[in-house]
Formats: structure tokens, C-alpha cells, sequence
């Protein structure tokens, strides 16, 4: 009976005892005549259980209280209504901030610097809100219409929610933001893996439509553009690769949403 | 359902302290990972994919959270005061005549890229299989292959003693 060439790879599964058991005792007919790979694959086998005992004991630990799991389930089940008058402060506030941010406005510079400082806007949101494990979003997204009005009120115009589920990223929620330049519409995303995006829109008064230009601030990447007279930008800690199409998705639903 | 949820998800909260101490040294640092980790889980629990496993879904989000904690202390676990590190955070309740051996050992796997070190990790001492690995990290299973493949063979020339390390790090020994 002939059987297939050993490889690397099974001698791999070998040590992981990850071979069904004919490939498995193939294997071993193999070792037994060729004593240096046999030795090879015995001293992986022995590195291999070495690194689990080594590593054994910290598994072993009792858990602290802070990873106990039924109680983080309780803590999110928790509601988490904001108090009217709490809702009703922070929109008198952006309201200040918008009157301060509107002499401001023009320093939107009609050239690329612009587009920066929306990514960079962006980013700040990113790093002030997507790392908040308790409360990233302040309306989230079930309330989706909420958020819409909540955004069209400050802004002073409509900012449509896209939906990146193509992309494989799910709506979070998400809050009017202050900038410099005035209030801003800030949604956020996420995906499967925990990945966040932070998507920022907000009036641009000096600029005209600016084409997508990419941002990169240490392990945040975005895009950033202007489009009928709002800037945009989409950032996120994802490479620019599987940023690039995201941000382009984004930018189509919003021009079909007009 | 959240009874199923939390009974699919206890037995592994130990396992991923492991992983994250392993890779970030640190016990509080990486007890916080774990517990921020265990939120993302909790809230998107019913949003992961069903007919996954489970263990590589965690898995994954510890891993994303681990590297970007890395990243953003602008360092990799190679840059570790590695010392330090073993005395507190990694000690290991050994047998005696052990404790050496495992240090090196440890020693040794921070000598590892990055890359290969999470997938020796994840195959050896977290059990995941092959398919789950590459899940977890994302990447082909090619790719787990032939890391895994390279992770190995680094190790035990690094243990051997007869490879010069990546880094000049001066802690290594050889334990022959």
C-alpha cells in the first residue's frame, strides 16, 4: 500500500495529535526510519508540553471577582436611561458650543488641511468613545430615529445613517459630538470581532466637494471628504485596505440618500 | 439565552487570562483585557455567527484587543522588561527543579515574532484547532501551518541554544 509523501504539516498535527489515527500511525512508520526527524518531532513534542506547563498555573488561579461572569451579564442588563434633565443639559451645551464654534466656521480652510482636521475630529471621537467598553453610544441604535432628529436638530441639517452591513460592520449607535467647527453627527460601528468604526459628519461653510483622502494618526487609519457642503471621515483601527471600500460604501448611501 | 451564554463562555474565561498574560505580561493589564473582552462577548453575544465555534469567536476579540493594547502602548511584548516580568506577573507554581526551565522557556517564546508566537499559543497550550486558529487570527490556515511550523523550529533553536536571538535581549539563556 503506497501512501502519500509525510509533510511538515502532518508532522505539525502529529505533535498536536491533530491526525486521524491512519495518518497518525503513517507518521510513525516514517519516524522509525528516519531517526533525525524522529528527533526533531520528539523534541516538539516535549517543547509543547513544557509551554502547557508552564503556562498551566495561571489558568489554575482563582478568578477575581471583576471577571465573574454572571456578574458583568447583571451589570449590562442594567438599564441604562439617561435622565431627561441630564439629555436636556447636554444639548444646552452643544447648543453653546455651536453658537462659540459658529465664528469659528471659516477656518475651514478651502484645501486639504480641512479634510485633516475632520479626520483628526474623527479620530478624536474614536479614541474618547470606542475604547468605552460601559457606554460608547449615547443613543443607540434601536433608537435610530431618535438619533437622526437628535443629529438633524444640531447640525442644522440631515445626516443619513449608512448602513455597513455589506462591509460587515453593524450600526453601534451613536451622539452629537462638539468639534471647533461646531457640532457634529458621530455613529459608530462595529464588527464581529469587536473592531469599532467611528464615523463623523458635520457642516463644512468654506468648502466646496473635496475628493476621499486617506488619515493616518499611529493605529488609527481613515478617510476622510466633502460632499454637498458636509465633511465626512470614517476611521478606525483597520488597515487602510479593508478601510478604503468601507469609507467608499459610505460615501455611495450617502450621496443615494439625498 | 443567557444561561447558555454564560455556560459556554465560564470554562473558557480561564484559558483566556492565560493567553492574555502570556502576551501581555502584565496580571492587572491583562485581567482588564479579559474583563473588557468578556463585555464585547456579553453584548454581542446573539450577533456572532452560529454555527462558528464559540471558543475561536472569544477568542478572536481577545486577540484584537490584546494587539491594539499593544500597539497603543507602542510596544511589542518582545520589549518587555522580561525579568520583571516573569518574577511577578509570570510566575509559575512549578516543581522546583522546573521553575529554570520554564523561565527559559518563557523567555524563549518572547524572543518569538509576534505572529508566531500568538499562533503557538492558540494551537499548544489554548487547544484551539487549526480552522479555529486561523478564525481567531483572521489569516488563512496555510498561514497558522507554516507559522506554527516556523514558531517550533525558532523555539528549539532558541533553547538549543545556536540561534542568535532576534533582539538583543541579554536574558537569554541556554538551559543544555
Amino acid at each position: 500500500m503506497s501512501t502519500s509523501p509525510i509533510t511538515e504539516d502532518d508532522l505539525n498535527a502529529f505533535v498536536d495529535n491533530a491526525l486521524d489515527p491512519t495518518r497518525h500511525a503513517e507518521v510513525i512508520i516514517y519516524l522509525d526510519s528516519h531517526p533525525p526527524i524522529a528527533s526533531r518531532v520528539a523534541a516538539y513534542r516535549k517543547q509543547r508540553e513544557h509551554l502547557r506547563n508552564a503556562l498551566a498555573p495561571i489558568a489554575e488561579e482563582p478568578l477575581p471577582p471583576e471577571l465573574n461572569l454572571a456578574r458583568l451579564v447583571a451589570d449590562q442588563h442594567r438599564p441604562r436611561s439617561t435622565p431627561k434633565w441630564a439629555m436636556a443639559a447636554a444639548v444646552l451645551l452643544l447648543s453653546v458650543g455651536g453658537i462659540v464654534g459658529w465664528t469659528l466656521r471659516d477656518m475651514d480652510l478651502r484645501s486639504s488641511t480641512g479634510l485633516e482636521l475632520v479626520a483628526q475630529q474623527a479620530a478624536n471621537s474614536y479614541r474618547a468613545y470606542a475604547a468605552d467598553g460601559y457606554r460608547p453610544v449615547e443613543v443607540r441604535a434601536e433608537d435610530r430615529a431618535v438619533l437622526a432628529q437628535w443629529t438633524a436638530r444640531q447640525l442644522g441639517r440631515t445626516v443619513a445613517i449608512p448602513d455597513l452591513t455589506v462591509s460587515g460592520f453593524r450600526f453601534m449607535g451613536g451622539r452629537v459630538v462638539p468639534t471647533d467647527q461646531g457640532p457634529a453627527a458621530m455613529f459608530m460601528y462595529d464588527d464581529d470581532k469587536g473592531i469599532r468604526l467611528v464615523m463623523l459628519a458635520r457642516p463644512m461653510w468654506a468648502d466646496s466637494d473635496l475628493p476621499m483622502s486617506p488619515y493616518s494618526n499611529s493605529e488609527i487609519n481613515g478617510y476622510a471628504w466633502f460632499d454637498d457642503g458636509l465633511g465626512y471621515s470614517l476611521v478606525g483601527p483597520v488597515e487602510a485596505a479593508r478601510l478604503h471600500p468601507t469609507a467608499d460604501e459610505v460615501r455611495r448611501q450617502l450621496r443615494n440618500s439625498v | 439565552m443567557t444561561q447558555d451564554m454564560v455556560k459556554l463562555i465560564e470554562p473558557i474565561v480561564p484559558a483566556l487570562r492565560r493567553y492574555a498574560r502570556a502576551l501581555l505580561k502584565d496580571r492587572s493589564a491583562a485581567d482588564d483585557l479579559v474583563q473588557d473582552c468578556l463585555e464585547r462577548a456579553i453584548e454581542h453575544w446573539h450577533q456572532r455567527r452560529k454555527d462558528g465555534n464559540p471558543r475561536a469567536w472569544i477568542f478572536a476579540i481577545l486577540h484584537n484587543l490584546a494587539m491594539s493594547r499593544l500597539r497603543r502602548s507602542g510596544r511589542t511584548p518582545t520589549h518587555v522588561a522580561l525579568d520583571d516580568a516573569h518574577n511577578e506577573s509570570l510566575s509559575v507554581a512549578a516543581r522546583q527543579e522546573d521553575h529554570l526551565q520554564y523561565r527559559d522557556l518563557l523567555h524563549a517564546i518572547d524572543l518569538l515574532p509576534e505572529d508566531q508566537r500568538t499562533v503557538l499559543l492558540l494551537v499548544t497550550v489554548e487547544d484551539l484547532s487549526y480552522a479555529d486558529t486561523a478564525q481567531a487570527l483572521n489569516i488563512p490556515i496555510g498561514t497558522v501551518m507554516s507559522r506554527l511550523s516556523r514558531a517550533r523550529e525558532r523555539l528549539l533553536k532558541l533553547m538549543s541554544g545556536d540561534a542568535q536571538p532576534q533582539s538583543d535581549h541579554p536574558h537569554l539563556r541556554s538551559v543544555k
